[in-house]
């Protein structure tokens, strides 16, 4: 069996010299969000027939509801712009989340209500162009940025599709898909995506979100928006457990999962009550030969920020160790999201050891494309 | 009064079972040895409909199994729970006097009735099955054994016939709780819910909630899972949505003396909802003007947990660490009798309790809350 992180990198001391300094230089930051200040952004990656029906049906303002500009979460008030969405200034996120972190790398997630159109064409046609967009308006204007190819997981075929197109650029590190979607993303209707990622090394990425397919909640829709952010978890833990009870690692061998802006502190309970319920009931899908909690460790990573953790140092320390593996954190600031003040990115008193492995050896181990590039 | 004797959970289930007494057991499922059984006890009217046309669950697709099957006989009855007549599990008194209540040192029994009466989309069905199974828990159990009490089942959904079903019952000290399932239409801090949390207070009675076996909506929010063991794990996430909607809705604000036991749904995601939930907040409290301190200090005094099914630290240890987060005086011990999940007092921890701790969650704390000394006081 591949093991996917096997290839993690001897520590390599040139990627800490940074050319910049700041209070996480040489660092990378596996999640920073760039914003589609508005659909005429993408008109020159558009062809004809959706220029068309930009103007035809009026397809501007597509911000996806689980990040809407002024909730506090989207913006945080010292990285907002002056006007338009919040991480839609190139020069801004390049001077706050680059230059001010003094980070090696950072890597653009895009959520885009592309991502969650119900026309199929619509959503592939919208995803190809953000991706260009990233590429040519982001990518191409700093070498410390890297990115997520956008996905229409509306259908798997077309997002392979999109995964084959842009597979050459290795500037794309990871391909992107929402915490909620159709169906739980272990059911083969998705394995095209992940047969294509695993292929190309690409790490898939799953953001907090939705593509607002179904209710939040086991019952039904809260009445705000903080309750509605609080349970993406429960999408995360839904996932995992997808991934896991339905073998998706054991025919992916070599695919990783990286769960970004979930929360952190929520896995260890998932992953007690999950191998314990394994243990009694695991003759339901005799193809799952390991426990959970091995195959997630084997599997799975997860971005730092936001850590919903307790506020003293001891206890973070505790609930890290819960987790039983200091491979699986890795370094983030969610910029321009509101995580955490000033530059508090991380809890304090982290171990030497462990602040190293979260700022560059795991991101690196997880994404054996960002090695490739390094110039 | 008897306290538990103090037991040492060990891993080896070959070696004899410590001996332990006066535990509280805050999740037991009764069952009717036959539909009749309890069908007796609904007027004439709701007899000739069940008859003809059944009860209807919310996406239910199948009629007499339930949409995810559970893997052992009886819709995942523990093997050895048939009673020795052969019935149903949790069906006869005496063996379930033999079995658990004498076998696992139970004083005091709480019922968490399952009926479907809580989930029947006919509204007006589920308030007669709740008349019904409240008069059945009384006639067939908590008056044949004093160990043994009752929960007030209620049609959530319809909170008006809640409420006189509430009335009818709670003057009698056999009823310890009013029974509501986890997995609701709406989250339960609605609006509409209000009225059964008035009553609640009224009577001084706690709500605890169970979770159901069939939801109004998908049972993750990514879509309806393939497999019952995916469909397990995510029963530990309708307890947070309750305490995350109850909070957020400003319930105990209005309600201060309410008082919610979310069961079996374990409890180790609680200090990380704690944590998750005092951390958005305090960024998004412009958006729930009425929740005026930070959410966990709700969860801390509003909520109690049953323990099972007590999640299993890879390191057992660590546990401990979980249990000091929630503090032990929110934790109540709990069977889960006869389900398959059931948890055995003398092994469901597998790490050493205080003395302390072991008799606040084993008895202490569930004594308290559903006041069950009120009751050994008058005898």
């Amino acid at each position: 069996m591949i093991a996917p992180f096997a290839c993690a990198p001897d520590f390599d001391p040139p990627i800490l010299d940074s050319i910049v300094s700041g209070p996480y230089s040489g660092a990378i930051d596996c999640d920073v969000h760039p914003a589609v200040p508005g659909t005429a952004a993408l008109m020159p990656y558009l062809d004809p027939y959706w220029r068309e029906m930009h103007a035809l049906r009026d397809l501007d303002r597509m911000d996806l509801m689980s990040y809407p500009p002024n909730v506090p979460l989207s913006g945080r008030s010292d990285w907002r712009p002056a006007t338009g969405t919040p991480g839609s200034d190139f020069n801004l996120l390049q001077k706050q989340a680059l230059d001010h972190f003094g980070v090696r790398f950072a890597i653009c997630n895009c959520i885009y209500g592309a991502q969650a159109f119900y026309d199929e064409n619509m959503a592939a046609a919208f995803c190809r162009a953000t991706n260009d967009w990233i590429r040519n308006d982001w990518l191409d204007r700093d070498p410390r940025l890297r990115a997520s190819i956008v996905l229409p997981a509306q259908n798997p075929d077309l997002a392979a599709d999109e995964i084959e197109r842009l597979a050459g650029d290795k500037r794309f590190v990871q391909v992107l898909l929402l915490a909620r979607c159709e169906l739980p993303l272990g059911r083969k209707f998705y394995w095209p995506i992940y047969r294509a990622a695993e292929r190309h090394g690409l790490p898939v990425g799953i953001h907090a979100g939705s593509m607002f397919r179904h209710s939040p909640t086991q019952c039904g829709h809260p009445s705000f928006f903080v309750e509605d952010y609080i349970a993406q978890t429960q999408a995360f833990a839904a996932q995992l457990t997808s991934f896991v009870s339905e073998g998706v690692f054991s025919k992916f061998p070599g695919m990783k999962v990286v769960l970004i802006e979930s929360g952190v502190t929520w896995l260890p309970a998932m992953i007690w009550r999950f191998g314990k319920d394994w243990r009694g009931i695991r003759a339901e899908i005799p193809w799952v030969r390991s426990t959970p909690g091995a195959i997630i460790r084997d599997h799975v990573r997860l971005t730092v920020q936001p850590l919903d953790g307790p506020s003293n140092p001891k206890d973070v320390e505790r609930i890290l160790e819960h987790l039983g593996s200091e491979d699986l954190l890795l370094f983030s600031t969610d910029y321009p999201h509101w995580q955490f003040e000033g530059d508090a990115a991380l809890p304090p008193e982290l171990p030497e050891n462990l602040l190293r492995k979260i700022l560059v050896e795991n991101p690196l181990a997880t994404y054996p494309r960002l090695k490739e590039t390094i110039q | 009064m008897s306290t538990p004797t103090v037991v040492s959970p060990g891993r080896d289930n070959s070696r004899p079972k410590p001996v332990v007494t006066g535990v509280v057991d805050c999740d037991i499922h009764p069952s009717a040895a036959s539909p009749a059984e309890l069908w007796q006890f609904l007027p004439e009217r709701w007899r000739t409909y069940v008859a003809k046309f059944g009860t209807r669950l919310p996406n239910q697709p199948t009629i007499n199994i339930v949409p995810y099957p559970r893997m052992s006989p009886g819709n995942g009855m523990r093997m050895d729970s048939w009673p020795p007549n052969g019935g149903f599990p949790a069906s006869d008194l005496d063996f379930m006097r033999e079995q658990l209540l004498d076998a696992c040192g139970i004083e005091f029994g709480i019922f968490q009735p399952l009926s479907g009466a809580s989930m029947s989309t006919n509204l007006e069905l589920g308030a007669a099955l709740s008349i019904a199974m409240n008069e059945w828990q009384l006639e067939k159990w908590a008056r044949q054994d004093s160990r043994l009490k009752a929960g007030i089942c209620i049609p959530q959904e319809d909170p008006e016939a809640s409420v006189a079903i509430i009335e009818r019952f709670a003057g009698n000290r056999d009823f310890v709780h009013i029974a509501v399932p986890t997995r609701t239409m709406e989250p339960f801090g609605r609006k509409r819910y209000r009225p059964i949390f008035a009553a609640a207070e009224r009577w001084n009675l706690p709500i605890c909630m169970h979770p159901p076996a069939t939801g109004y909506h998908c049972n993750t929010p990514t879509g309806w899972a393939s497999y019952y063991l995916e469909e397990h794990v995510s029963l530990a996430h309708p307890p947070q949505t309750v305490a995350t909607s109850m909070i957020m809705e400003g319930i105990f604000e209005r309600f201060p003396r309410l008082k919610i036991v979310l069961v079996e749904g374990g409890f180790a995601w609680v200090p990380p909802l704690a944590w998750r939930l005092d951390n958005q907040w305090r960024k998004m409290r412009d958006e729930v003007p009425h929740v005026k301190r930070p959410p966990s200090e709700y969860l801390r005094e509003h909520f109690w947990f049953t323990t099972q099914p007590v999640e299993e630290a890879e390191r057992p240890s660590d546990l401990l660490d979980t249990i000091r987060w929630i503090g032990a005086n929110r934790l109540m011990f709990s069977t889960d009798y006869p389900h398959w999940d059931f948890d055995d007092p003398s092994r469901a921890f597998k790490v050493e309790l205080s003395a302390e701790d072991h008799r606040a969650i084993f008895r202490e704390n569930a004594v308290a809350l559903f006041r069950l000394n009120e009751k050994l006081d008058e005898k």
